[in-house]
């Protein structure tokens, strides 16, 4: 599904990403924690296409194709998806008018008719009803006075109505409350497929007791140093990242 | 020295500019008071330039740096494919064309041509010639244009629609009209003002009359390509009246509007919207006063535009609430995306304000496109061109949608994707 090898990536000529190299099957979940500054949203821009990185070594394949030679819009058409840690409002876009060109444009580039307007408007209704996002807010312009709760579930609606091959979300829990962080799981659950992936961010391994990853890894200064299962991350939830970083060092 | 020299060839312009337009403009009658106050201004004024405070950004060398002749009106003209119904007037380079426009007068509704009517009271009662220069050029010289009348408790539900078109190279055209509103009557006026590609100078001055209780929309849409345009808007609104005004400027080479509105009477509305988009060498200036003379009324104006490729746009946004004008609520806004390093915004509200119990506010803002955004909707799998219409679209919406008609909407919509993506 995602081969990244040896991946190297700068910002303004400072090196984030310093080798990094992930392997991700069909239908796994993958779950990427780090301290602050270790790459993990870089890992996430850069798969998805955002210009201001550059890219100095390694590869990424994504199925057949080379990731990093597509535009972004055609990594988003070929089944990737970023829930974006702070997602951008866009006053007088509606999020429907929005929703209906991307699902149209994506099906355009693999060659398929465009959904029809009651087709479209049955699948709103159902995947909206995933993220308990009231119907109201389809209606609004892309996020503008969400609140952060509705902004983070407006993203999962909407990896719900792409339904992508590979969802990354970054950091889709930071500042959630315990209900909305229940709510945009279960609507990550409802996704759950044999052919689709998931790589989660975060910071917290609260996120984890409710999507259950089947890998955990530790990046840490723009690389993957410590890999594992599930209890990699309750075992960092309960002694921190210092033990890690002296592994790194030692 | 260098003073005089300038001066001479100031005066060399001015006659050279004047006098090609008094031989093709000969037998102008009629008004003849108007327009000798015109002729005083002329003669005392110099051609408005950097020193002329409401001309600071805008040069007129492309209007007045070329003789300019009188049209037939005889162009073969393909009438704009936008059918909104209602009646049609047709003006080909300031001449009135029969063959193209519907009968003058109907029930409740009195038409007549300024230029072959009795003198009208009205006309030249708001305007400024005895200052501005352009408008005085105006009076000067215009030879026809309409005179509408809406009668008492008459609401007229089909719109008029004028068209001004400008096709034949080097003329000048001059037209004057008068709205005239009476008590509790309704009306709704698109001017539709067309350019070729040929350089033509119009310059159209409209004064309408809100009477109490009356209501007046305009919608004005510019498509002047080669043409420059001169258009002038003087409003007079009495009580309980409302005044809507959006002007549209599409392709356009070199537009200045001047819109005025005094607010006489107690509890009136106006609103002024205006959308802008030049490109290439195109200049664009939108000069607007919404003088605020009595209390509780209410005035809210929007201007957005968006400016390129060595293009430059001009917002002055004038707001004077007199001091007996308590309880007034006066907004405005001006929003600009200037998209390269080549293009130019000069945006300037001016807010004289007064009274002191009133409610007023004014923003202008001028940025880039918000590359966050447009790289957000590419990651969900939309394409750059259609990512970056989409932003086009939400960000003249609210100004676009202030257009009275769906088919005026949808035409401007239309052609503003055209242009931004030639």
């Amino acid at each position: 599904m995602l081969q990244i090898k040896d991946l190297h990536a700068n910002i303004d000529g400072t090196e984030i990403l310093k080798g990094l190299s992930l392997h991700i099957k069909p239908g796994e979940i993958h779950a990427i924690m780090g301290p602050n500054g270790s790459g993990k949203s870089t890992l996430a821009s850069v798969l998805a296409g955002n210009e201001d990185y550059e890219i100095t070594g390694g590869s990424v394949a994504f199925g057949d194709k080379d990731l990093l030679e597509l535009s972004t819009e055609d990594r988003a058409r070929e089944g990737l998806f970023l829930a974006f840690q702070y997602p951008v409002e866009i006053p007088g876009v509606s999020n429907i008018n929005f929703l209906r060109t991307a699902v149209n444009e994506i099906r355009e580039y693999k060659g398929e008719e465009p959904m029809s307007a009651g087709d479209f408007l049955k699948l709103v209704k159902e995947r909206s009803a995933l993220v308990e996002l009231d119907g109201k807010l389809a209606n609004r312009s892309v996020n503008e006075g969400f609140s952060g709760g509705e902004k983070k579930r407006n993203e999962v609606f909407q990896m719900a109505m792409l339904e992508p091959k590979l969802a990354i979300l970054d950091e889709t829990d930071s500042g959630l409350d315990i209900d909305a962080l229940k709510i945009v799981a279960q609507g990550v659950n409802a996704m759950r497929s044999p052919e689709r992936s998931f790589v989660v961010i975060t910071h917290y391994q609260r996120l984890l007791d409710y999507i259950v990853p089947d890998f955990v890894h530790v990046l840490y200064k723009g690389k993957i140093v410590k890999s594992g299962s599930k209890e990699l991350a309750l075992e960092l939830e309960a002694r921190g990242y210092d033990w890690i970083k002296e592994e790194v060092s030692a | 020295m260098i003073t005089t020299e300038t001066v001479n060839v100031q005066d060399e312009k001015k006659s050279a500019f004047l006098g090609s337009l008094s031989s093709a403009f000969q037998g102008v009658e009629s008004y003849t008071a108007l327009r000798k106050s015109a002729w005083d201004t002329l003669s005392k004024f110099a051609i408005p330039g950097t020193k002329t405070e409401a001309w600071k950004y805008t040069r007129v060398g492309k209007v007045i740096n070329q003789a300019r002749k009188k049209s037939g009106g005889n162009t073969q003209i393909n009438l704009p494919e936008i059918a909104i119904g209602g009646l049609r007037y047709v003006f080909v380079d300031g001449v009135f064309r029969a063959d193209l426009s519907d009968e003058l007068t109907w029930q409740g509704l009195n038409i007549r041509r300024t230029g072959e009517s009795a003198e009208n009271n009205l006309l030249g009662t708001l305007s400024n010639h005895n200052a501005d220069w352009f408008e005085a050029v105006n009076a000067a010289f215009f030879n026809d244009g309409l005179v509408i009348d809406v009668d008492k408790h008459t609401h007229i539900d089909c719109p008029i629609h004028l068209v001004f078109f400008a096709s034949e190279e080097n003329t000048a055209a001059f037209s004057r009209n008068v709205i005239s509103l009476q008590e509790s009557s309704s009306l709704q006026v698109f001017t539709h003002y067309i350019g070729s590609q040929h350089s033509t100078f119009s310059s159209v001055v409209t004064e309408a009359f809100v009477a109490k209780n009356a209501s007046l929309k305009i919608d004005k849409i510019q498509e002047g390509n080669e043409a420059a345009f001169h258009h002038v808007e003087w409003t007079k609104q009495e009580r309980d009246s409302r005044f809507d005004i959006t002007t549209v400027t599409l392709k356009s080479s070199w537009v200045r509007n001047d819109l005025n509105i005094r607010v006489a009477g107690e509890n009136c509305h106006s609103s002024l919207t205006g959308a802008y988009l030049p490109s290439g060498k195109e200049h664009v200036d939108n000069h607007t006063m919404v003088d605020h003379m009595v209390p509780n009324c209410e005035s809210d104006e929007k201007y957005k535009g968006i400016v390129r490729e060595n293009a430059t746009a001009v917002f002055n946004g004038k707001v004077f609430v007199r001091p007996d004008a308590q309880k007034t609520n006066a907004f405005q806004q001006n929003a600009n995306i200037v998209l390269d390093d080549t293009a130019t915004m000069f945006s300037k509200p001016e807010l004289e304000i007064y009274a002191d119990d009133v409610k007023c506010s004014h923003g202008s803002t001028t940025g880039q496109f918000d590359e966050e955004a447009v790289f957000y909707l590419r990651a969900r799998g939309i394409g750059e061109v259609m990512a970056r219409k989409l932003l086009v679209e939400a960000f003249l919406a609210d100004v676009i949608t202030t257009l009275s008609d769906e088919r005026l909407q949808s035409y401007c919509t239309e052609k503003i994707q055209q242009l931004m993506h030639s």
